[in-house]
């Protein structure tokens, strides 16, 4: 590293000229690409306007100390390239081996742990595509399945996560095929600095104090070797890009996981598209029938009340009774209808407080188990409240259990809620059910609903949804 | 006066009961859906129908149609329809059978309990109740009409009223003027927008919703 500084800030001539060189081949904006690389550096303040850049190239040591900062940043990100993909290496291996173990048992343990590794070196590698060459690489893995339980069986689960995602197969085959792409790609940089600063070092070094040369390279072999550091300087950042899209051809998504998530999107979205018009049918046919009609029941009574006052002031007591016993159940079918559509209690006290609402107007025991350290946005939030009211509903009309529990938690950037009764057991998720209806509402939040009911209890809703958390609102 | 109502909400459907029966009119049949609608239509062949536009079974405008479909078996069946919301095509739909009394009404206008029970016998003796509602919409539907623009404001207040049925001397009393100059505002209208002036007074009415709905 200390010799990268040494020989860019050292002002000897071939350097100077062919680093000018470099200097005006950027500035001329042929490759707009490497300007833009180079102005993503992590030292760079922001990208800058053509004046300030001139300004910059006529103070030659502070174009000089950033080309040389850029180049080394460069060969350091090539040479971890290299080492992670060699690192990476290793964790192919011990994947092969311990999924090939999987027939032994032990693999049970060890495949799942081995092939994250490998996913996580994965996805740091994708991130480095995005931050040191702006190519962004999309998580082509499958969602992990809600019903991964702990113990043996879990692990099994884990097991067979892993193994069907073709993802996973791909990150091993780029563990595997990345090794020379990583160690060429990433070592050229450096190999370039190298061989062009051992040509100044060695040449000055004769040159000052008549250090032994074994073979004198010829004039053409010095410029040769010279010519590779602002060879580096330009290209560097090229090959970073190289390696990125290298990387990308193994661990973006294929076409066809793309293909299928747009179908699964779209089908989402009708679904949800569907559901809201479904709603809003509803909440006119609930004020059309009921709050509507009844105030056109109470002008009815006032109105005929008003007739006959004088001439039957009976009639007339009768029916303005009937009118505000009409108004008050207006008021009642309105508040009904407006809990239906955002329940107050979601909006002022959260998911948390609007559960345990939920809780205290049923008529079997709910132990709760909430924690949340924050709010979701509110389409979230009232999609979940829903998902659990329907759930309790459910365990309160078919379930015949004496006890219900409902768990909120967030980890791990998942909301996730499971509704459990000690019923009877045997629920089904009939088509047009309410819970069908729940999982069209969840699937539009990419959310997803498991029911696990066996004959004879109990029964587990499992709700689980991605999405974040703001602080708590007060 | 025999009257057959189409209501599916309890509810209402008693209320009017009541309202109806305490202004001396005889509730031969009350019905909750379309289709019972239709045949208490035809074998009642009542003075006037009330009816209200939503019905079971579909929960669309199935008593709107119900009525229509009555006005082709029984020719000049007055009908009456309620409804909660304002719609200018249901009252185009109505005014295509248009032979015998019509009216169409907002159902908050039932508790101006006056004037609607005025309304039901206005549409049983053959007259037009267009709620004012529907009138003013078609106005204004027709704001850039060239023919309508060359009206006075006055003579378009006196065209509105026309339009909700009223008769010349209502108008006149609603505008407090007298009938003599209703009279001469009427005629103008009609000369400025090619209507025909002699016709008697629901035929007038349906000439003009005929014009506005056009």
């Amino acid at each position: 590293m200390s010799v990268g500084y040494f020989a860019l800030s050292a002002r000897s001539g071939p350097i100077l000229d062919l680093g000018k060189l470099a200097c005006a081949h950027v500035a001329t904006g042929r490759g707009v690409n490497s300007t833009e690389m180079w102005a993503a550096g992590p030292h760079d303040g922001g990208a800058e306007t053509g004046p300030e850049r001139e300004v910059r190239m006529s103070h030659h040591t502070g174009v000089f100390s950033r080309l040389a900062r850029l180049t080394l940043v460069t060969c350091v990100r090539g040479l971890v390239q290299a080492v992670v993909s060699l690192a990476g290496l290793v964790l192919f291996f011990a994947s092969v081996l311990s999924v090939l173990s999987l027939a032994a048992g032990i693999g049970i343990l060890l495949a799942p742990k081995s092939l994250l590794a490998v996913r996580g070196l994965a996805s740091t590698q994708r991130r480095w595509a995005r931050h040191w060459s702006g190519v962004t690489i999309a998580t082509p893995y499958r969602p992990r399945p809600v019903e991964i339980t702990n113990g043996l069986i879990g692990r099994l689960q884990r097991c067979k996560w892993l193994l069907t995602d073709p993802a996973t197969w791909r990150d091993l085959l780029w563990a595997l095929a990345g090794v020379p792409v990583s160690v060429v790609l990433g070592l050229l940089p450096l190999f370039m600095v190298v061989a062009g600063l051992w040509t100044v070092v060695a040449d000055g070094g004769k040159l000052l104090f008549g250090w032994w040369n074994t073979a004198p390279p010829s004039f053409w072999g010095q410029v040769f070797f010279l010519g590779m550091l602002p060879l580096a300087v330009i290209t560097g950042p090229l090959l970073l890009r190289a390696h990125a899209w290298a990387a990308a051809s193994l661990l973006a998504p294929t076409r066809e996981a793309m293909a299928a998530q747009v179908g699964q999107l779209a089908e989402s979205r009708s679904q949800a598209v569907d559901a809201s018009a479904a709603e809003l049918r509803r909440i006119e046919r609930d004020l059309h029938d009921g709050a509507q009609a009844r105030l056109v029941s109470l002008g009815m009574n006032i109105g005929f009340a008003e007739q006959v006052l004088r001439d039957n002031p009976d009639l007339a007591l009768t029916l303005l009774a009937e009118a505000r016993t009409s108004s008050g159940q207006a008021l009642a079918e309105l508040r009904t209808l407006v809990r239906g559509i955002h329940p107050p209690v979601l909006a002022e006290r959260g998911l948390d407080g609007a559960v345990r609402a939920l809780t205290l107007s049923l008529p079997l025991p709910v132990d709760l188990h909430i924690e949340l350290a924050g709010r979701a946005s509110a389409p979230v939030e009232s999609a979940f409240y829903f998902a659990i009211a329907e759930a309790l509903a459910n365990v309160i009309k078919h379930s015949s259990a004496n006890r219900a529990w409902v768990q909120v938690e967030y980890h791990s950037g998942r909301l996730v809620a499971i509704v459990g009764d000690n019923g009877t057991g045997g629920a089904s998720l009939p088509p047009g059910g309410g819970l069908r209806g729940v999982e069209r509402r969840l699937a539009a939040f990419d959310g997803v609903l498991a029911l696990t009911s066996p004959a004879g209890g109990p029964t587990l809703v499992t709700m689980e949804l991605p999405c974040e958390l703001s602080l708590a609102r007060t | 006066m025999r009257v057959v109502l189409g209501e599916d909400l309890t509810l209402l459907r008693d209320g009017l009961i009541r309202l109806l029966t305490a202004y001396d009119m005889d509730v031969v049949a009350a019905v909750d859906n379309g289709p019972e609608l239709l045949t208490a239509l035809v074998t009642h062949r009542p003075d006037v129908a009330v009816v209200d536009v939503r019905l079971p079974p579909s929960f669309t405008d199935e008593g709107l149609k119900a009525a229509i479909e009555a006005r082709a078996h029984v020719p000049g069946l007055p009908v009456l329809v309620l409804s909660q919301h304002v719609e200018p095509l249901y009252a185009r739909e109505l005014l295509s059978a248009a032979r015998g009394g019509l009216g169409y009404l907002l159902k908050d206008r039932v508790s101006d309990v006056r004037r609607f029970i005025e309304a039901v016998r206005t549409v049983a003796g053959g007259g037009t109740a267009m709620d004012p509602e529907v009138v003013s919409q078609l106005l204004t539907r027709h704001a850039r009409d060239e023919q309508l623009r060359c009206l006075t404001p006055r003579e378009r207040e006196v065209l509105a009223l026309m339009a909700e049925g009223r008769t010349n001397a209502g108008i006149a009393t609603r505008l407090v003027v007298t009938e003599k100059a209703i009279n001469k505002h009427i005629s103008n209208i009609f000369t400025k927008l090619d209507l025909y002036p002699d016709e008697d007074g629901n035929r007038r009415v349906l000439a003009v919703l005929t014009y506005l709905n056009a």
